[in-house]
């Protein structure tokens, strides 16, 4: 895809590294501001639809991203409110790029995070109505960890054995846990004498998570700022992390070299569904508490769409999370000051990830420049 | 019957399973209408994922097309009918103008999305996944935010399709009157369907485009050197069956109902994925897994309606609903696993393609 070639005559002045990172955040936010363009000619074509605004109405996206930006950080609650919303995006984008590093695609998310709710939800409901504190939210977030883990050791385990395609079975297994979830709140972990089927609010059992900073920064925004460096750790200065790069730089290499690929292929899918069912479970416990009939998420695809952004680096994932994030935090305000509707985000990912892919700058600009960004996910993958 | 049935009791789980055989049996064409009806939309997405994988192009944005189609036909009737009036309805199958005009419009809005996951797959060589992510994303994305935008205008839409009213005496024929009924008794989007799997299962294994669709899919190179242009083939394949899972979009927001809801596809594009895979990327194949994914919802229903009696009962009623729902893609998985009969994708599905001269 890249051309190495070129590259390779070019490098004068930059080391290799420097160019890369360059590149790479040149590429990223050149998508972002074009994505932002043309998620405003978006606005302005459709403003007529809004109550009280005239057609083709070109303030309405600066207004709308005004109030976007405010939202996000323009207040301690708002920039606690961003916090807040990117931890899940981190915790399930690192999940995401593991397995991407490894040439895997986890599309699994969505079950992964639920089930990481559904096991801090049981753990909860396990304890009682007055467990200690102390003792109910480290099992909650073990215990939900542990299931998200089970969740993608299930499709690791199968593409090993079997070789079934991770895609496939992680798409298949999202909706079996979507359903597994739908009973589980009607069932096992439903309150006991509630008029409707759901869960016992995880604030009144004494397991929610402490609010840390502002009116919503809980705890859990701690775990993902400790997941970040211990991903980049595991990544860059473990075997482990050695052997999972080679594994999604070229599988066949890897095998022949001596490394275990199925045994491989099973940690990571068990670590990437981990670090989602995390996300499910500091969200329960720091957001939502409560689980209602219907309880699902987006972070399936958010979670792929940081990885990609984030090109699968810890680094790149956390900020690629808090872009997300932010924009998520700042979508509520939007709506409620301008009227834009919050699915604006939805399509602006959308949009981000096309001219990613697209990728113009490494189209126009001349090859003497040098440019040479990180591949979106590793190739030579099997 | 009851006297065999009672004396396998002594044989628990063969009883139960001649009791579950027999319950089945008795039900199953009560729902057979809805069965069928089910299966229309699943059966589309799984057609259109046919055709792309058989010619080398991996899509899970179906999920994405279909909900694009279902926004974009509801939005264009509804439009019309509120310009022109919504017109007086054809003899057959409620047409009206609004409701052709909108059909039409769906049928190029998916054929649109997909022709952006052929560019992106095809041309910019993007790995095939995270194009159809894309397209997924953004379908959500943009049908989302215009319907949150509508949603104050209380913008009805143009009306639906009516089903084929099959004759009673015809109905009432024992033995095949039933299944006439569960067939026929249909939209016109629902009959087409049938009549789209027979069409494409023929033209898939004995046309000279099913051969070059079958060889650019298990062998492209080969294919290219016996003169077929691989890449032109990839894109007319993706773009046009882009419009059968826009029928299946279609169907939902013009012959199921009259509206249009926030994700109303509900993961059908996905179910297509599975019904494809346990037909074995076969158009009869697929629409036979629908078939069977679809009796799976219908049997969830019928068991809280008439909840058999006895041992079977007390069985069944520990299952809860939800398994029946989720049991599609467990037998997707099971099957992709190879643990009941392997199914094995296209060769070179999912690989894109690059002219050896090209580079």
């Amino acid at each position: 895809m890249s051309g190495p070639v070129h590259a390779r005559q070019s490098r004068v002045v930059l080391g290799d590294w420097t160019r890369s990172i360059l590149s790479t955040v040149a590429e990223s936010v050149v998508a972002i501001l074009l994505a932002v363009v043309v998620g405003g000619i978006g606005i302005t074509v459709f403003s007529g639809l809004l109550p009280n605004h005239s057609a083709f109405d070109v303030g309405l996206p600066f207004a709308a991203y005004g109030a976007l930006w405010t939202g996000a950080v323009g207040s301690l609650n708002g920039l606690t409110s961003t916090l807040a919303y990117s931890t899940p995006l981190i915790l399930a984008g690192l999940g995401v790029g593991l397995g991407f590093k490894a040439g895997l695609f986890n599309i699994g998310g969505r079950g992964q995070f639920l089930m990481g709710a559904v096991g801090a939800m049981a753990a909860v409901t396990m304890m009682g109505t007055h467990p200690n504190s102390l003792v109910v939210i480290p099992l909650a977030l073990v215990v939900g960890t542990l299931f998200g883990t089970f969740a993608g050791f299930i499709p690791g385990a199968l593409k090993a054995v079997s070789g079934a395609h991770e895609v496939v079975t992680t798409i298949m297994l999202n909706y079996v846990f979507v359903f597994a979830t739908y009973w589980a709140i009607s069932g096992p972990l439903r309150l006991p004498n509630s008029p409707q089927s759901i869960t016992a609010d995880v604030s009144t059992r004494g397991a929610a998570l402490p609010i840390i900073l502002g009116r919503d920064g809980h705890a859990g925004i701690l775990l993902a700022l400790l997941a970040i460096p211990l991903i980049w750790f595991l990544l860059y200065r473990t075997t482990l992390g050695f052997e999972i790069r080679a594994a999604g730089a070229n599988a066949d290499a890897a095998r022949y070299a001596g490394m275990k690929t199925r045994q491989l292929i099973v940690l990571t899918m068990s670590i990437s569904g981990g670090l989602c069912g995390l996300a499910g479970a500091t969200t329960l416990l720091g957001v939502v508490h409560q689980m209602a009939p219907g309880y699902d998420t987006t972070i399936g695809f958010d979670a792929i769409t940081v990885a990609l952004l984030g090109r699968s680096n810890p680094i790149g994932v956390a900020l690629a999370g808090l872009l997300l994030g932010g924009m998520r935090a700042g979508a509520q305000t939007m709506q409620i000051q301008v009227g834009v509707p919050p699915e604006l985000v939805d399509a602006l990912q959308a949009i981000i990830l096309v001219f990613l892919v697209i990728n113009l700058l490494r189209r126009w600009l001349p090859t003497r420049t040098g440019f040479e960004s990180v591949a979106l996910v590793p190739e030579g993958a099997k | 019957m009851s006297g065999i049935a009672s004396g396998l009791d002594a044989i628990p789980i063969i009883g139960l399973l001649f009791q579950f055989g027999g319950y089945v049996l008795a039900n199953l064409p009560v729902m057979s209408q809805t069965t069928v009806a089910v299966a229309v939309p699943i059966t589309l997405a799984a057609l259109c994922g046919v055709l792309c994988e058989r010619s080398g192009v991996v899509n899970i944005g179906l999920e994405g097309i279909m909900l694009t189609a279902a926004f974009v036909g509801w939005f264009v009737g509804a439009m019309a009918a509120s310009t022109f009036g919504p017109g007086s309805p054809a003899p057959f199958f409620g047409v009206t103008a609004p409701l052709l005009l909108g059909l039409a419009a769906a049928l190029v809005a998916g054929m649109a999305v997909s022709l952006l996951h052929a560019w992106m797959s095809i041309s910019l060589r993007v790995d095939q996944i995270i194009s159809g992510t894309i397209v997924n994303i953004g379908a959500a994305g943009i049908t989302g935010y215009l319907y949150s935008l509508l949603a104050s205008q209380s913008l009805t839409g143009a009306g639906q399709f009516a089903q084929f009213q099959v004759p009673k005496s015809v109905a009432d024929v024992p033995l095949v009157g039933w299944l006439i009924y569960a067939v026929f008794n249909q939209g016109p989007i629902g009959i087409l369907t049938i009549g789209l799997v027979i069409v494409f299962q023929v033209m898939l294994f004995r046309s000279r485009w099913g051969l070059r669709t079958r060889a650019s899919g298990e062998h492209p190179r080969a294919a290219e050197t016996v003169g077929i242009d691989v890449i032109k083939l990839r894109y007319r394949n993706v773009v046009l069956s882009g419009a059968l899972a826009a029928l299946g979009g279609a169907w939902l927001s013009m012959e199921q109902t009259n509206r249009f809801d926030a994700n109303m596809t509900a993961g059908r594009g996905f179910i297509g994925l599975a019904a494809m895979i346990v037909g074995r990327w076969t158009p009869l194949g697929s629409f036979g897994a629908a078939l069977l994914f679809a009796s799976m919802s219908a049997l969830s229903i019928s068991l809280t309606i008439a909840p058999p009696s006895g041992d079977l009962g007390n069985l069944m009623s520990g299952v809860p609903g939800e398994f029946w729902e989720a049991l599609p893609y467990i037998v997707t998985i099971v099957v992709l696993a190879g643990l009941i009969g392997r199914s094995i994708a296209p060769a070179a599905d999912g690989q894109p393609y690059e002219r050896e001269s090209a580079s």
